[in-house]
């Protein structure tokens, strides 16, 4: 249960072991861990063997491809026909999705399986997966912990062994936040890549799709499966098929790595610039380049974000109206009350601060101060990005400030949640890919993530430079230990 | 600037989320905390600065007007919580 999804692959291919007894072996293990961690919502067995049964018929005939086969963990903001779908709210709590996501749709093309569905933020606001209603995850470091969030189920899935690998969002750092405080690799591929269809939608201009696995090999082979042109999403973009899971030629020599000097203050903790440190001396090693480069309104990206990502959510959660599907309130008095009283109690309450805040920036005589300002920020902040990567190739940074916060720490002051998101949302304002990957554990034995920043289309050399890490260190192997998992009858100490 | 609890009523009337005077108090301070934080947006100049409404410069493909999708209103209606022939119900709203 150690492996990775590639040599699973490669196990399913060469007949060492069928799908169907992989996905049984992974649905019971996530079911057991399941009740310590919390990282799914949903199972069904039943949907997930006899997807693995079409599968075996497929590797039986010689037709199997990276992924045909493998159960995959799927955060629950995709819609899968059959599956219910909730998006980690009320609203959807009976949701069952009549049709399939894009990436679903992909996913299920090539002969995957869907493991599950997992837990997070409601509708992916939140950054500690505090906001579930259907309760917190925990980290399977410290279980007293937050895996992060938005797409912290999907993170501590694959942390804790449950999953071979997972899916994830990224709106403000949703993929790359959780993947940094769970110790696994993660990436936000460039705005467009991935299709939106079928993806509940948060902040449309900002949501974007991406892999969660263990190493930068196993996210290049889900990447691969998850990118492509789909008219369904009116800002898919049409582009050649890039080979990312073909890492044969990840040098890094000659490489230049910008480092934004607004990425390095003194509010980092001091572990946490340590390894990121060792990380950039390990790459000067191997043969990069290290610059310095300026970000200088990046500073400025919480607080544009705050504005445009509510005003989106704002009108994106108009549709929840208890007419057409979701939850719908029991007694009201007319239409306006039935609206009124099913929204204030199917969404939970960052949900309705962002819609309010969202509502308030765009209301008449706000406009021009709030949502144009904004934009104009979001320009900025795009433009600096374009200067730095006229002297380098790729950036680098930590992808967190600090590492796991306690659960509970900071769900009454949702501005400190908002700044454990300080590095990540600048790279969803400009479009631009982003990926965490793991690079050392503090004092407390909390894994830190390393963040990678490419320009547009870069995802293939980000993966490749990841890659040569993930060759020269093997932080990414490291597995949380488990004084839980002997209750559980998981035999030795260890999730894996 | 900060908002009044006045303004927090009109924009959950807007949002059309019920809101109690106990939440609409403790939500004026938290939204009093993320405006403090939006308001430095304010520090910097961005005249002349062209928006960005989004993160590609893309315009909106176009396609013929036809119908391309089969009639699924069983399967989309499914999750309704209230139909009746093929119609979503709702509280009367014409006397």
């Amino acid at each position: 249960m150690n492996k990775t999804l590639k040599e699973l692959g490669l196990g399913l291919r060469q007949k060492e072991f069928s799908s169907v007894e992989l996905t049984q072996e992974y649905v019971r293990r996530a079911q057991t861990l399941n009740a310590t961690i919390n990282a799914f919502i949903t199972f069904d067995e039943e949907q997930s063997l006899g997807q693995a049964r079409a599968a075996d018929e497929l590797l039986a005939k010689g037709s199997g491809h990276a992924v045909t086969g493998i159960p995959i963990a799927h955060k629950d903001i995709w819609c899968a026909k059959g599956w219910r779908t909730t998006c980690g709210s009320k609203m959807l709590g009976e949701f069952v999705a009549p049709y399939n996501a894009h990436v679903i749709q992909r996913f299920n093309e090539q002969g995957s399986v869907i493991q599950g569905k997992t837990n997070m933020d409601e509708f992916a606001m939140g950054s500690s997966n505090e906001t579930s209603w259907f309760g917190n995850v925990k980290n399977p470091w410290d279980l007293e912990r937050v895996p992060g969030g938005s797409s912290g189920g999907s993170a501590a899935a694959v942390a804790a062994g449950m999953t071979p690998a997972s899916t994830g969002t990224d709106t403000g750092g949703s993929i790359r936040q959780p993947a940094a405080l769970t110790g696994i690799t993660g990436l936000k591929p460039t705005y467009g890549l991935v299709s939106r269809y079928g993806m509940i939608a948060f902040a449309s201009s900002l949501d974007q799709g991406g892999p969660m696995a263990r190493t930068a090999e196993d996210c290049a082979i889900l990447l691969e499966t998850m990118v492509g042109f789909d008219d369904k999403d009116s800002t898919s973009l049409s582009r050649d098929r890039v080979a990312y899971s073909d890492l044969s030629d990840s040098s890094v020599d000659g490489l230049t790595i910008g480092l934004p000097k607004e990425y390095f203050s003194d509010d980092t903790d001091a572990d946490v610039a340590k390894s990121i440190d060792d990380a950039i001396k390990c790459y000067q090693s191997l043969g990069a380049k290290i610059v310095d480069v300026s970000l200088p309104t990046s500073p400025l990206s919480i607080s544009a974000y705050y504005v445009i990502a509510p005003a989106e959510a704002s009108s994106n959660l108009s549709r929840y109206d208890g007419v057409r599907y979701g939850h719908r309130a029991k007694t009201y008095t007319d239409l306006n009350d039935m609206y009124a009283k099913t929204r204030a109690e199917g969404f939970g309450d960052e949900v309705k601060r962002r819609i309010l805040t969202g509502a308030y920036v765009l209301s008449h005589g706000y406009y021009d101060a709030y949502y144009l300002k904004a934009q104009k920020i979001r320009r900025l902040i795009s433009t600096d990005f374009q200067t730095a990567f006229s002297s380098c190739d790729l950036i680098m940074s930590p992808t967190t400030p600090s590492t796991a916060f306690k659960i509970g720490e900071k769900v009454s002051d949702p501005v400190q949640m908002y700044l454990s998101d300080t590095f990540t949302i600048a790279a969803n304002l400009a479009g631009l890919p982003a990926m965490s990957l793991p690079c050392g554990f503090d004092q407390k034995g909390l894994p830190i993530g390393l963040q990678i920043i490419g320009n547009y289309f870069d995802e293939a050399r980000m993966l490749s430079v990841a890659h040569a890490y993930q060759r020269e260190t093997d932080w990414h192997e490291k597995r949380p230990q488990s004084h839980e998992s002997n209750k559980h009858g998981m035999g030795n100490c260890y999730w894996a | 600037m900060a908002l009044t609890k006045n303004d927090v009523y009109k924009v959950a009337t807007l949002a059309r989320i019920e809101i109690s005077d106990e939440q609409a108090e403790e939500t004026l301070g938290q939204l009093n905390k993320v405006f403090a934080l939006i308001e430095e947006m304010q520090t910097v100049d961005t005249t002349d600065i062209e928006p960005m409404a989004h993160a590609q410069d893309i315009s909106t493909r176009l396609r013929d007007d036809v119908v391309t999708e089969k009639d699924e209103h069983e399967a989309l209606q499914s999750n309704a919580p209230s139909v009746e022939r093929a119609l979503f119900l709702v509280p009367k709203v014409i006397e």
